[in-house]
């Protein structure tokens, strides 16, 4: 975790990432995840994560409210689609920005306080959100329904360059091409890439450096001579633009917004990503991202017929005892292994799967080279 | 000219008077000790001078600015850098990121939003950052995560931190509390190294050896008023501080 | 006049059950220095106390009686539940009952729970940072709520108050308002005075026992309570396990208020931290009034009068309230100063 890092390994760690993202299909076409909608998923969760982490990750305060950024994304793109176009750049332009200024509002009141209040505080405004819409907003959100297209939306901009879209429901495109399917992929990856370089140079920068002292010792800070307010507040910005910018993909791949997104368990969602994958690490958060949503997908697929099928090598008792006690942990339980998942990433690898491994790697090169560099041995003091 | 002028400082903490019509200069240039017994409001005296603690009335000038009623990185600014009892660094930062970010802080002011430059290209500010750490004998542990110093190199790089400031007043709260006997004689000489740059320091001690190898000046504190304030010759023979801090027994 | 009597009576109960879960959070976070995000999941487990025991009294011995004929012509099934037929006609009290009987089960079940919570979790994370131990808390309150739902469902399970406490207490006539404009179902009264007993019963608990004065000390002065005793240990175990059997008892009584679900736990916790911070962190008697007080509150935002001036106010009143109070006194109604204050 120290900066001194080689401009030559960044180089290579992006093209690896822009390589993983154009092949992703091709790479997770073993595992079963070869099709679009679950690697869109992955990218927009992977940004997602990207941006908690900026906050969480550099700065160390924990945000329990970031659903409701996610939340606004969707809202403020579907409002796009209806009255300006079905093009999704607009769109997303205008779920950055919205959420910006949301962020903004939210990050100034709740950054006056640190530690378990800023949590207190985040989640209060995120229910707060999350009950709104479905009450007084409800002109705005159509409450329990969802904002959902419909087929004589104004859609200015579409209706003044006669863009007609007769008596079907439109979808949503990229100056017409249509945004379903691969196309919505690669439209997805090619963000998630930028906003993971985005990322790689404020953790490289002397503004992420800052935000790592903050993390570290906020009275020395001040000493100093640093404001630490601005520094995290512009953290808490950024890191609220990302998740609208997600909510706002969310849109363009299936354009309904509901509120159900912005329920406090989704912010827990998106901490766990950030934390099995690694926090305050570079590619951890999308790591965990990905892998949360691939074993949601799978996990949740299964029933108990498939269970049957897998347990079938036992003897028929031990095979129904067995499918009982799995039947917990798939299907509708998939929460059940979330939150056990969680604990045990917690107690046992707070660093996440980048600690582990470069644990691993540890390993190796200890018994290899013996000592190679004296930081990457480094104990963490008490 | 003094640098510092404090002038009718009182302090209150309800019924408890901290500090009662304080009054100190410091001299630019000059090593000024502030000592007293324990509660004679020393710590509190050093917190009014650096906005966090606000005293009642009057006056804390610094190189005319007042730092009355000012926020800690707004004094730092006007060019105060302190020191803590216990070192306060960044723990989870390398050696030089500790000392890059004063740097950064001098250059670029409290708050820069420069998060698309890469740190990789401050070679001037992280060489300028090597020679100080070098300075102070820690070049070799550069790279190092700096909660894994010992408590007397803690002091050092926390030193070095408030210098790649060039600060126009140091205040150090017993800079040596805690340390075994080498650290406190080498943290005496790096101190002693420091004054020669003619940067002005005001040291809280409570440590005897310590404060009449540095001072140039001495201010003694008790219950919360000045009772003398002499060069340090003068101090060890005066009746009034014997009578006070030390209960009549002798330096 | 009468509508703001009754508004303050709606708060009463549901300020109790706040008070109630925001009492015990702040004694573990006073004495322990742990934030237990699991502690909603401890209120929702002693309301399925109540749900299980009524469950078992309910299992029904099923006799075909010949001698009578269905609209089929299959013959009649006569339906006891057990406990009637064995113990008769205390069995069919005892069913009726079930819920205030629920407590004597519930409290040695809490008691268990909480302690193999705090034995094989929470002691881990004493020194862990506090972001580290919300997350496993709250991990543990996800674990603990999906088991739930697993063995009872998703939906809601009525639990009705004894017969004799079914019905409403018309408290407006009493008091000389109009028959039926204030009315007050008798079981919400009788939460009220439990809640009442539990919450007094803790503070003589503390006031009055030795115990009860190590537990103080260490709220006062978390630096020092490593130094008062060398059972610390075991201490810690049992203010955790008080705690539990508060929140727990806390969820028994609720119950035929509010039928119990798998995430009635969630939905009282992040209203019972707001209530703690709202009372003052480590402040035991801020975390009652503000849990009562913040019940009334937010029973007053949901009169359609108020609500015709600020649609939306009653959904929200009780965050509001909370991010007021920690940017003006962000220690809280009754926190003593420096005490978490940052």
């Amino acid at each position: 975790m120290l900066t001194q890092t080689s401009k030559k390994g960044d180089l290579l760690l992006l093209l690896g990432f822009v390589l993983a993202v154009a092949f992703g299909p091709i790479i997770l076409q073993p595992f079963g995840a070869g099709y679009p909608d679950l690697l869109q998923k992955f990218a927009i969760f992977g940004i997602f994560a990207i941006g908690f982490n900026i906050l969480f990750g550099l700065t160390g305060y924990l945000s329990f409210g970031h659903a409701a950024f996610l939340g606004v994304g969707p809202y403020t793109a579907v409002w796009s689609f209806k009255l300006l176009t079905m093009n999704v750049v607009p769109a997303i332009i205008f779920a950055v920005v919205v959420s910006g200024v949301f962020a903004l509002l939210i990050g100034f009141v709740s950054l006056r306080r640190s530690g378990i209040y800023f949590s207190i505080l985040t989640l209060a405004f995120a229910q707060m959100s999350y009950n709104l819409a479905y009450s007084v907003l409800t002109p705005i959100t159509n409450g329990e329904t969802g904002l959902q297209l419909r087929q004589h939306d104004p859609r200015v901009i579409d209706t003044m360059f006669g863009i007609n879209y007769g008596a079907e429901l439109p979808s949503t495109t990229l100056f017409g091409i249509p945004m379903s399917g691969w196309s919505g992929y690669y439209f997805c990856g090619v963000v998630l890439i930028i906003m993971f370089y985005i990322s790689m140079r404020i953790f490289r920068s002397p503004f992420g450096m800052m935000l790592r002292a903050v993390k570290s010792n906020q009275n020395r800070m001040n000493y100093t001579g640093l404001n630490t307010r601005p520094y995290t507040l512009a953290a808490f910005v950024i890191s609220g633009m990302y998740a609208d910018l997600a909510g706002g993909l969310m849109a363009v791949t299936d354009p309904l917004a509901g509120a159900e997104r912005m329920q406090w368990t989704a912010s827990g969602e998106v901490v766990l990503m950030t934390i099995l994958g690694g926090t305050g690490t570079l590619l951890g958060p999308v790591i965990g991202a990905g892998a949360i949503k691939y074993f949601e997908n799978i996990f949740s697929a299964f029933n108990e017929g498939t269970l049957l099928q897998i347990f079938s090598f036992l003897p028929e008792g031990l095979q129904h005892a067995a499918v009982s006690v799995a039947a917990l942990f798939v299907g509708e339980g998939w929460h059940l292994t979330l939150g056990a998942l969680f604990m045990i990433i917690v107690i046992f690898l707070p660093g996440g799967l980048m600690e582990g491994v470069n644990r691993i790697m540890r390993l190796f090169t200890k018994s290899g080279s013996g000592g190679s560099s004296p930081q990457a041995t480094a104990q963490p003091a008490e | 000219m003094p640098i510092l002028t404090v002038r009718n400082v009182n302090k209150r903490f309800g019924g408890l008077k901290a500090l009662n019509e304080v009054n100190l200069e410091v001299e630019e240039g000059t090593v000024h000790a502030i000592i007293g017994p324990n509660g004679a409001g020393k710590s509190t005296l050093l917190n009014c001078f650096v906005g966090r603690l606000e005293p009642d009335t009057d006056t804390v000038d610094f190189d005319g600015t007042s730092l009355l009623g000012i926020k800690p990185h707004e004094i730092n600014q006007v060019g105060v850098s302190r020191v803590f009892q216990t070192p306060e660094i960044f723990g989870d930062l390398s050696l030089v990121e500790n000392v890059m970010i004063p740097a950064l802080a001098k250059r670029d002011g409290a708050f820069k939003l420069n998060g698309w430059s890469a740190m990789n290209g401050e070679t001037e500010l992280r060489q300028k950052s090597m020679e100080m750490l070098g300075d102070l004998g820690l070049a070799d542990q550069a790279e190092q995560q700096a909660s894994q110093l010992s408590r007397g190199d803690k002091r050092r790089l926390e030193l070095a931190m408030c210098l790649i400031q060039d600060p126009k007043l140091l205040l150090l709260d017993e800079p040596t509390a805690g340390m075994a006997r080498a650290d406190t004689n080498n943290t005496i000489d790096l101190l002693k190294e420091i004054a020669k740059r003619g940067i002005t320091m005001v040291v809280i001690e409570h440590d005897m050896h310590v404060v009449f190898s540095l001072a140039d000046k001495i201010s003694v504190l008790a219950q919360g008023t000045v009772i003398a304030e002499d060069l340090p010759e003068k101090i060890k023979g005066n009746p009034k501080v014997q009578e006070a801090y030390l209960g009549g027994a002798h330096l | 006049m009468d509508a703001i009597l009754l508004q303050i009576l709606n708060g009463l109960d549901k300020g109790g059950a706040y008070a109630l879960i925001a009492l015990g959070l702040t004694l573990i976070f006073g004495t322990l220095g742990v934030v237990n995000f699991a502690h909603g999941a401890l209120f929702m487990l002693g309301a399925f106390c109540a749900v299980t025991l009524k469950a078992l009294l309910s299992l029904e011995k099923v006799v075909l009686d010949e001698t009578q004929q269905t609209a089929w012509g299959t013959p009649m099934e006569i339906r006891t539940p057990y406990i009637e037929a064995w113990l008769g006609d205390f069995g069919v009290t005892l069913l009726d009952y079930s819920v205030p009987v629920s407590i004597l089960v519930a409290i040695p079940i809490m008691l268990i729970i909480g302690i193999i919570m705090e034995r094989g979790l929470i002691k881990h994370f004493y020194k862990r940072p506090h972001a580290e131990q919300i997350l496993v808390t709250f991990g543990l309150a996800i674990v603990v709520q999906e088991i739930i739902k697993s063995q009872f469902g998703a939906n809601p399970i009525p639990q009705p108050a004894p017969d004799i406490f079914a019905g409403s207490a018309d408290i407006g006539s009493l008091l000389g308002f109009d028959p039926g404009r204030v009315v007050y179902p008798w079981w919400r009264m009788v939460y009220l005075a439990f809640a009442g007993i539990v919450i007094g019963g803790v503070f003589a608990f503390l006031q009055f026992t030795t115990f009860g004065m190590v537990v103080r000390a260490g709220m006062a002065d978390r630096e020092t309570v490593g130094l008062l005793g060398i059972d610390i240990d075991r201490r810690f175990t049992i203010v955790f396990g008080l705690a539990a059997i508060v929140a727990g008892l806390a969820g028994v009584m609720y119950t035929p208020i509010l039928s119990p679900d798998y995430h009635m736990g969630m939905d009282f916790l992040v209203l019972s931290f707001v209530v703690v911070v709202v009372g003052g962190m480590g402040s035991l008697g801020g975390a009652v009034a503000a849990g009562f007080l913040l019940g009334i509150l937010q029973s007053f935002a949901s009169m359609n009068e108020v609500k015709s001036i600020l649609p939306g106010i009653d959904q929200i009143i009780i965050y509001l309230v909370a991010v007021v109070i920690l940017l003006v006194r962000p220690r809280g109604l009754m926190g003593r100063k420096g005490v978490m204050e940052t």
